[in-house]
């Protein structure tokens, strides 16, 4: 807190400057962010209110974390640059990692496609189409064997986009892993595993919330015991924030999943701080650099406080929030698309300000296509350039103490406590979700943005505005029609040479249990190393689980 | 004249979940004075030409942001025809390279392509000259 006398006279200097500036011209524009939170002309010590440094930033590595969740942050080790990527069939998607790697790649991201998130095999005719399109088609062990090859998975960590069906993909993956003679202890990677975003967000589920909470559950408990060093879930509010809510709603939300899923591990009898410290975060970066920034910063000290005061967390790792992070795939434009990249490279800088632990830049032509070689170069390149060439990296948490940021953080932490109010007030995440309120909120954000855009409130530079540029041409990849026949032929000769019986026998036994309340791991990981397909394991739990329905609401 | 209100199929076809446009577009036809129905997702393409046959539209537009395009836009648009609806205005928005949006127009399969960026403005006033103009 500052002198009574200092801010008197600070106030008294602002009042005269306030008075210089209302005489002078403005701009006839908006002024907030692209979430639509206004921002003042100015920021002085005065916005501070009582904010405390020793309390509310610490030192980084240090509660409550704002600064960054490792003492020496970039000094000791750089983000992990880890590019989403997958398409086609194993073999196709095998060769664009081992490229990636090659290209100074430090981490692999596999995209699945639209069947294998769902839970079809590439045979299923829900799959007509979809096989191979916009991600990896596997099916079975004998696609991940085909997805790794060459590549040890003790020496790259690896993260997987999968949430209905995530304890079979990583099932598959750790056989994998055996199978390449590595010990499950020393394997490390991600799966999404985040159900509540998929009912709130990006819409891809299967079971019902009950069934899907007990699986997430299931495998909190499998890795604590089996396989220490996997993150076993990212919280992911990146889907908020793309289907069209605001950086206080993706911030709120995603942050509220997070508690649900720590209250549904207590519940299921694990210690919180068996199980939290592997949880870890993924967050978008939109195009509104200090509004990111500080939404980034405010995630840290919320989750710290939470899990310290709420849930009685004693081990630093629960308190740390981990994240990695995207930038906005709908910031991007597909007219004038080399714009993307400089939208990019802003997005990308706001995430590593903000202390990610990880980063995905996208690539200028992901509005129409998957990413062509040399695109997603571009991007790579982008993320090389911020952490070699810029020197923004030399330094920790750079931006603290700038009285803009400080005020930003704390008022988008009180937003999101607000929102977490809310919630309760609703019954938690799952009531929440049930009577719509999240679906309705992002609803509602999208389309107050889109009118903004389509009214020019909202600049979009070569979209609403300076777009009277020649059309422009870029090369765009192709996915080859004939993937999704090779896929399925594989499959069917698969389904041929492989032990039926014991298949059989397998998927009886998982029903069985997933009938029962006995952790369901090591009857999927059982199914999985004699080769039943993801779609045969999902279809015999969807026999005891039933499938999820939404109510379509816009 | 005709006073009946425009009454438009918003669908997403296959399995992708990504709604944002599909729910933006819905709520601004229904406020430029459309009559919108909305398929919710995954929908089969039997399901969407049932709903659209059930439903009497005018217009039907298919969200797809999962590649799948070039299966479906077909798919749907023969199952229009078999229901009789020969000149019901097929509309798709997505994920679609301007080579594929090319290529459905040219076959017939879609009447018109729409891909991120495109104001709601430019939709509903594209609609209204198609069905009115008839």
């Amino acid at each position: 807190m500052m002198e009574r006398e200092k801010s008197d006279r600070i106030r008294r200097e602002k009042t005269v400057w306030q008075e210089e500036v209302s005489q002078m011209k403005q701009r006839n524009e908006p002024f907030s962010t692209v979430s639509g939170q206004p921002i003042e002309a100015l920021y002085t010590p005065l916005d501070l209110g009582d904010f405390d440094c020793e309390k509310d930033l610490g030192f980084p590595g240090s509660y409550p974390y704002t600064r960054g969740v490792q003492a020496n942050m970039y000094r000791g080790r750089l983000w992990t640059m880890r590019q989403f990527s997958g398409f086609g069939d194993a073999f196709d998607s095998n060769r664009r990692y081992r490229y990636l790697l090659e290209q100074g790649q430090t981490g692999l991201s596999v995209a699945f496609d639209m069947p294998t998130i769902m839970g079809y095999d590439s045979d299923h005719e829900r799959s007509l189409g979809e096989v191979g399109r916009c991600g990896v088609a596997i099916d079975s062990l004998e696609d991940m064997e085909v997805l790794f090859d060459q590549i040890s998975v003790d020496k790259v960590t690896t993260s997987m986009t999968i949430n209905g069906p995530a304890a079979i993909l990583w099932c598959m993956y750790l056989a994998n892993a055996e199978k390449q003679g590595i010990s499950l202890s020393r394997v490390g990677g991600t799966i999404q595993n985040d159900i509540l975003k998929e009912y709130i967000a990006q819409k891809s589920w299967i079971f019902p919330p009950e069934p899907s909470m007990r699986l997430i559950t299931d495998i909190f408990a499998f890795a604590a015991d089996h396989v220490p060093q996997w993150n076993t879930i990212s919280i992911s509010g990146y889907h908020i924030r793309e289907a069209g809510s605001t950086a206080v709603q993706e911030l709120a939300f995603t942050l509220a999943d997070g508690f649900a899923y720590i209250e549904a591990g207590i519940k299921a009898g694990l210690d919180v701080d068996r199980f939290a410290p592997r949880l870890s975060f993924f967050f978008n970066a939109h195009i509104d650099f200090f509004e990111e920034i500080c939404k980034y910063r405010a995630a840290r000290r919320i989750w710290a406080r939470r899990m310290k005061e709420r849930y009685g967390a004693k081990d630093p790792r629960s308190l740390k929030l981990r994240f990695h992070t995207q930038t906005a795939g709908c910031s991007l434009a597909a007219r004038e698309p080399e714009n993307n990249i400089v939208r990019t490279t802003l997005e990308a800088l706001s995430a590593v300000m903000g202390g990610t632990q990880s980063l995905h830049t996208n690539s200028m032509d992901e509005v129409m296509a998957l990413p062509t070689e040399k695109a997603v170069k571009i991007a790579l390149r982008t993320q090389q350039v911020i952490a070699y060439e810029s020197g923004v990296a030399n330094t920790i948490d750079p931006l603290a103490g700038s009285y803009f940021i400080e005020a930003l953080t704390d008022q988008m932490e009180a937003e999101a406590e607000a929102y977490f109010n809310k919630i309760d007030n609703l019954g938690g995440v799952l009531n929440a979700i049930d009577c719509g309120f999240f679906q309705q909120e992002i609803a509602d954000a999208a389309y107050t943005y889109q009118r903004a855009v389509d009214n020019c409130e909202r600049i979009v530079v070569g979209v609403n505005c300076y777009n009277n540029g020649e059309p422009q041409q870029i090369e765009l990849l192709k996915i080859d029609p004939s993937v999704e026949e090779k896929q399925v032929g594989r499959l069917r000769r698969l389904r041929e040479k492989r032990e039926n019986d014991t298949i059989n026998r397998c998927l009886e036994n998982l029903k069985k249990c997933a009938a029962g309340s006995d952790n369901l791991i090591p009857k999927i990981l059982e199914a999985v190393k004699v080769y039943a397909t993801e779609g045969e394991i999902v279809a015999a739990l969807k026999e005891v689980f039933g499938e999820y329905k939404e109510k379509p609401i816009f | 004249m005709n006073s009946r209100k425009i009454r438009v199929l918003v669908a997403k076809p296959g399995l992708d979940g990504h709604d944002r446009g599909a729910k933006v577009v819905a709520r601004g036809l229904r406020d430029a004075g459309m009559e919108v129905i909305y398929t919710g997702l995954h929908q089969t393409p039997e399901q969407v030409a049932e709903t659209a046959l059930q439903e009497d539209v005018d217009v039907v537009g298919l969200s797809i942001l999962s590649g799948a395009h070039m299966t479906l836009t077909p798919r749907i648009k023969k199952l229009l025809q078999k229901n009789g609806m020969n000149d019901v205005l097929l509309l798709v928005g997505g994920i679609v390279s301007e080579e594929d949006a090319a290529e459905l127009l040219k076959s017939g399969c879609a009447d018109q392509v729409f891909t991120p960026g495109e104001p709601l403005d430019k939709i509903t006033g594209y609609i209204r000259e198609a069905i009115n103009g008839r």
